[in-house]
């Protein structure tokens, strides 16, 4: 059924979706910016110029925080929001707890950040946040879980839409990893500083579960929903396969629960724990690649669109992306090929190939179709899109390029013997040759914030143009009902 | 199941869609997770482990703030060239008292696991204010404030408690303090007893002198306290190469 009204309040509540559209881009510049000017630290340390607050230790948890949570999360927010009520045509059951799942979540980023550079840290990584700001946090998901629900109970057709299912799948796993993993005692009701409940090899695994399922379930099934219905509208053809989304959908589920453990391939984790972990790590590029290839092949039949449109652009580079780093991660969980690679900088080129390469560019894309839907307008500029799409390309390729070069080359540096069987290198000579490659890596991300820049001017002109419009229309309307 | 199913019913029921993807994301966690709080050769039997002193948890609380395990590992791998480079490669063991574990997952910088009397104090000082002037190559941050910020000693007590309540043995009543004494014997038992802790942290830091500066406690002194003591708890010389292979 075709809905022609996009801007019409009673309908819909577009208001938290258009908010949160805006914050993913606020928080993208943020969160890039941060994760620039780190990567800089690593390459000129004078940055960071005897300072506690931006020190590297203390500013990199507000980089992935912004980033992940700020950027990913409001986009994610915004996206399920819309996508929700649209497949569902009904309204989110209620406004006020739309609005205070803006709110809190806003107040639990910009309070984590604060917190970091403060000096108050859980020290688990992704789950920094204090204890007390954990409790808003549940607070606030547990809100948006009733809401989502209640919105898809509410649906006028029997079918539950598969880009709900993606969504409901992140929202649930993510209550289930953050309560568990952010079990703490507070040394005093007014302290932010708390305890681990749980300590060594338990707390390793517990967090590595959490770590790995933050990046299976925020960072790739609600990005999946986000996929499976930007994807379609924006190529105009209906999801490739059916059957394909129905198998890889509870594959996904079920297997990327296992896999956090490669984490901790060769540490004082049992080795039980760490091989089937492995293990599930392989058979999991099967569901992986299922998605990927039902989004890709959703376009055939029109894949001329490639060349005349730069949002599908984003998408289908998205969705490469997807696949390239799905392939990695099982090879990288090998045993034999995380004896390199674990500890180097290529891990970090693999987690920034999937955030950047997929999780970004499909949020791109995503919320390219969907702002100037949301105010009823064109987009600003096509041009600047064109750039995006191009500068963060090669910003992304120039990242990783460094992340592979240099994580290989420690990797091998460390293990390298002379023939007297004695090491070859020093670990402070491994530091020394990292330097173009740091070097690289921050121009790297100059270009991918850039874009991000571009794309936020973009979207604040379309909707400024947007509003213009309503406005002239209204004036027009209302000219027309006083001459009548 | 109904030879019949279809997965439309999923579909078409929230309810079931939302049970059934919440048990099919509980599985793993569960198999992974919980054993390990059961099997007992998960943490070898060592001797030697001990919780750290008041200065020490202290200064671990600052390494934890600092963000340091962003940059180094705290676990060796068992590997030729790890052992030439760091040492015997961590048990499980070592960390059990770890609220949260410091393992890490990133070597910007080497792995800390047994970085304990691998150098001296004075060294570990002028490092932390100014890497660079020890290891030109370095790109570890400056912490110059460190050593001229005073150590808050006032908590410390709450913080034991703290940790006392999630498991870690610190002594709160005469039969704890006791069952310390059998288990760590008296010097340590007595560190270990939260009724004495700001005392023998004081104690600790003015008799060890970690930052140099007699004049009193700073934040450098329980950082260079808890560094220096970084896998030197178990003296591996007691035990055999192979003593801890099967517990793998």
């Amino acid at each position: 059924m075709a809905v022609t009204t996009y801007s019409g309040a009673e309908q819909y509540n577009f208001d938290v979706v258009k908010k949160f559209a805006v914050m993913s881009l606020v928080w993208a510049v943020i969160g890039m910016f941060v994760g620039v000017y780190i990567a800089s630290e690593l390459a000129w340390p004078f940055l960071n110029f005897d300072s506690p607050y931006f020190s590297f230790g203390r500013f990199r948890p507000v980089h992935t925080t912004s980033v992940i949570f700020g950027f990913g999360g409001s986009a994610l927010f915004a996206t399920s929001y819309y996508v929700v009520q649209r497949t569902c045509q009904t309204r989110l059951i209620s406004d006020g707890m739309a609005s205070f799942t803006f709110w809190g979540w806003m107040a639990a980023i910009a309070l984590a950040d604060f917190s970091y550079v403060l000096g108050y840290t859980q020290s688990r990584e992704y789950a920094e946040m204090e204890w007390p700001i954990d409790i808003l946090i549940e607070i606030v998901w547990v809100t948006y879980l009733i809401l989502f629900v209640g919105t898809i109970m509410r649906r006028k057709q029997p079918h539950i839409y598969v880009a709900n299912w993606f969504y409901l799948a992140f929202i649930l796993a993510t209550a289930l990893l953050h309560t568990f993993n952010n079990l703490a005692m507070p040394i005093d009701l007014f302290s932010m500083k708390s305890y681990s409940l749980f300590s060594g090899v338990q707390d390793a695994m517990t967090q590595w579960w959490y770590g790995h399922n933050a990046v299976g379930f925020f960072l790739t099934a609600a990005f999946l929903g986000m996929m499976y219905y930007f994807v379609p509208k924006q190529a105009g053809r209906p999801i490739y396969s059916y059957r394909l989304s129905i198998v890889h959908f509870w594959a996904l589920g079920f297997m990327y629960m296992w896999v956090g453990a490669h984490h901790l391939h060769w540490t004082a984790l049992p080795d039980w724990t760490s091989s089937l972990a492995a293990a599930f790590s392989i058979l999991l590029l099967m569901p992986s690649w299922g998605g990927m290839i039902n989004g890709i092949m959703t376009l055939s039949g029109a894949w001329d669109k490639l060349r005349t449109d730069p949002i599908m652009r984003f998408m289908i580079v998205a969705l490469s992306f997807y696949g390239m780093s799905t392939f990695e991660g099982p090879m990288m969980s090998l045993k034999e090929v995380n004896a390199l690679s674990h500890y180097t900088d290529w891990t970090v080129g693999h987690v920034h190939s999937g955030a950047l390469g997929w999780v970004a560019m499909i949020s791109f894309g995503s919320l390219y179709h969907m702002m100037p839907k949301l105010w009823d307008t064109k987009i600003y500029s096509r041009k600047l899109v064109e750039w995006h799409f191009w500068l963060a390309t090669i910003g992304i390729v120039l990242y990783i390029v460094a992340m592979w070069i240099s994580g290989i080359t420690q990797g091998l540096m460390w293990r390298a013997f002379d023939e007297f069987g004695n090491l070859q290198y020093s670990f402070v000579e491994s530091v020394a040759a990292m330097h173009p490659f740091y070097a690289m890596r921050a121009i790297g991300g100059m270009f991918f914030l850039t874009g991000a820049v571009m794309m936020a001017f973009n979207m604040f002109m379309t909707i400024r143009q947007g509003k213009r419009e309503s406005a002239a229309l209204e004036a027009k309307l209302a000219s027309k009902l006083a001459h009548a | 199941m109904n030879l019949n199913f279809k997965h439309e019913w999923i579909e078409t029921n929230i309810g079931l869609l939302a049970v059934l993807t919440m048990l099919a994301i509980s599985v793993g966690g569960l198999v992974e997770i919980a054993p390990l709080f059961f099997i007992d050769k998960t943490i070898e039997k060592v001797d030697g482990v001990r919780p750290y002193t008041p200065l020490e948890q202290r200064g671990r609380d600052i390494y934890q703030r600092e963000g340091c395990y962003l940059c180094h590992s705290q676990m060796i791998r068992p590997f030729r060239d790890e052992k030439l480079r760091y040492g015997h490669y961590s048990l499980a063991a070592e960390s059990q008292y770890d609220h949260p574990f410091q393992w890490g997952s990133k070597r910007t910088g080497p792995d800390l696991a047994r970085v304990g009397g691998k150098y001296s104090n004075e060294w570990h000082v002028q490092h932390l204010t100014a890497p660079r002037s020890m290891v030109p190559e370095s790109v570890m941050p400056n912490y110059p404030w460190l050593r001229t910020t005073p150590l808050d000693t006032s908590d410390v007590a709450e913080r034991m408690k703290a940790l006392r309540k999630v498991g870690v043995p610190y002594s709160l009543t005469q039969a704890e303090y006791d069952a310390n004494v059998k288990k760590f014997g008296e010097t340590v038992a007595k560190q270990l007893h939260i009724p004495n802790a700001q005392q023998s942290l004081i104690e600790q830091a003015n008799f060890g002198n970690y930052d140099g500066d007699r004049s009193g406690i700073s934040e450098m002194d329980a950082l260079v306290a808890y560094l220096q003591v970084l896998g030197t708890m178990v003296d591996f010389s007691k035990y055999k190469d192979d003593a801890f292979v099967d517990d793998r």
